[in-house]
């Protein structure tokens, strides 16, 4: 059995008295995409938001049982350096208005207080947007506003940003929902890159994507953990009825 | 057919009406300019922007201290209220539903319809009777008084409207509250901010009855916050309940330069909002 760099274990989530996540237990190999799938509504999106703590954000939100990171309660530690380790890619590309590429790219640094030399930040932005597939075509005005880009940069800047802190996990939430054909494409074939250096936790109500880039699976419905393999097993042998039904598109 | 050429009646009918009355909203500003710039115009020069008065019945004398004292004035009102202001309009935005912002926002409108004769009034109960004159330091309190509710609605506004996905992308990254509100928030919401402030201080800059007890009015140059000095509005209300037809003229030089003050506040802060735009 491979390792999980991070794991759930009986993890809740409520919005004030309204369980949404039921006692999800769920592991997440290291360097693996693991694609949490299930119909709009299922608690998918506030069970990534509880790994890295983004739920108890929200006026009302409480989590119950327990999340890892390396084996250290994801709860325990400080909540700042747990976003920086496990970092995040929202639906819509959301990079900061007022900075300029370059910035948005070390927005992590600056918004922490961490002081980089210029050397070292000239460093990390090129790392990161090469990672990100978007250096070569920003390179040339890396100091012009990242809202000027196209969605597909956007979303690909929303990237190099998580990417620069250099976290262990990277949880992107629908992050081509809001993408054409092309850009989603090209975010997929990204995410697979990726996953040979960081751990990728991807939602996702898009049954194709699930299938093409993910190794691993995990269907959500009604907040519970339905079912939970290889994305291979998954997709030809489900083994519960609900995730056989909406995998051929019987609802969802 | 003829209740379509009815209804076409009626649209023209109705069209008709709109454009009557949106340009019967516009007249009385633009007989006001029209008058004024008649009348004061022709006072306007160098040396009436550049000299202090004079005593009646010698000519040529300027408005030089009024406008410097309005500057002053303006200057030490923008410093006292728009610091607390946008701090108290990022709360209110920020804590929509706490007692404390419930209470603040009806304190703010409650202050934004206190009439602003009260408000010099009440400058001169704070300021000028515990230090026993009059001052511009008591006029800026009072102006300062009048600029707070509109700094801190307009700032309100401004960061409501900020999308809330921004302030989650810093969290994600590890931002703190405060550096979230400083770094992200409050960048973003800058030129609304700014043109929200511009708007307040053309606003006051016209204020008359908050100076009447405080600033007082001076007819020499005064520089020192802890005199009196003299006022734009304050010279217009002098000089224009004077008898003396040279003083009248004044009046309506530095209604001119007034005007002019406050349309450029309002072009300023129009070209700020649209050269500014920040793109989400």
């Amino acid at each position: 059995m491979e390792s999980a760099i991070l794991k759930t274990e009986n993890l809740s989530a409520y919005y004030g008295n309204n369980r949404v996540v039921k006692s999800v237990t769920l592991p997440f190999y290291e360097r693996k995409i693991t694609v949490v799938m299930g119909p709009s509504g299922c608690g998918k999106s506030t069970f990534i938001r509880c790994l890295n703590r983004m739920h108890e954000l929200v006026p009302g939100a409480r989590v119950e049982g327990r999340v890892y990171l390396r084996n250290e309660d994801v709860y325990a530690m400080d909540p700042t350096i747990v976003r920086r380790k496990i970092g995040m890619v929202f639906q819509k590309p959301n990079p900061f208005p007022t900075m300029s590429i370059y910035d948005n790219v070390i927005a992590g640094y600056k918004l922490t207080g961490i002081k980089l030399k210029k050397s070292e930040a000239d460093r990390i932005v090129e790392t990161s947007l090469r990672q990100a597939a978007l250096w070569d075509e920003v390179k040339d005005f890396l100091h012009k506003r990242g809202t000027f880009l196209s969605g597909g940069q956007q979303q690909r800047l929303c990237i190099a940003r998580a990417l620069a802190m250099e976290p262990e996990v990277l949880l992107l939430d629908e992050p081509t929902s809001a993408l054409d054909p092309v850009a989603t494409a090209r975010i997929e074939e990204l995410m697979e890159e990726l996953s040979k250096t960081v751990t990728i936790v991807l939602v996702t109500h898009n049954i194709a994507q699930a299938s093409r880039i993910s190794h691993y699976t995990a269907f959500f419905y009604m907040g519970e953990l339905v079912e939970f393999g290889p994305t291979e097993r998954v997709f030809t042998v489900p083994r519960d009825r609900r995730t056989e039904e909406y995998l051929v598109g019987k609802f969802g | 057919m003829k209740g379509i050429k009815l209804r076409i009646f009626k649209d023209r009918l109705f069209r008709s009406a709109v454009y009557a009355l949106s340009l019967l909203s516009l007249t009385p500003l633009f007989l006001i300019l029209l008058y004024i710039f008649k009348r004061g115009l022709r006072v306007i020069n160098w040396e009436f922007l550049t000299r202090l008065p004079r005593p009646v019945g010698v000519e040529n004398g300027g408005i030089a201290n009024a406008i410097v004292g309005t500057l002053i004035l303006v200057f030490l009102a923008s410093l006292l209220s728009i610091p607390p202001g946008i701090w108290a309009g990022i709360y209110l935005a920020e804590n929509k539903n706490s007692k404390l912002a419930e209470a603040g926002r009806t304190a703010v409108d409650v202050l934004q319809g206190t009439p602003s004769i009260v408000v010099g009034i009440i400058a001169y109960l704070w300021i000028v009777k515990p230090m026993g004159r009059f001052s511009a330091l008591a006029g800026g309190v009072a102006l300062a008084i009048m600029m707070l509710p509109v700094v801190v609605r307009s700032t309100e506004e401004v960061v409501k409207l900020i999308p809330p996905y921004l302030k989650e992308a810093a969290f994600a990254l590890g931002a703190s509250y405060p550096k979230t509100i400083l770094r992200v928030v409050l960048p973003a919401a800058l030129p609304g901010i700014v043109s929200g402030v511009l708007l307040a201080v053309s606003r006051v800059a016209g204020e008359t009855a908050p100076l009447l007890f405080t600033a007082f009015g001076n007819q020499f140059m005064n520089y020192n916050i802890l005199k009196p000095v003299n006022a734009l509005p304050l010279v217009i209300f002098n000089y224009a309940m004077s008898p003396y037809e040279e003083w009248k003229r004044l009046a309506w030089g530095a209604s001119v330069v007034l005007i002019l003050l406050v349309l450029a506040g309002n072009l300023i802060s129009r070209t700020v909002v649209k050269k500014w735009k920040v793109r989400f």
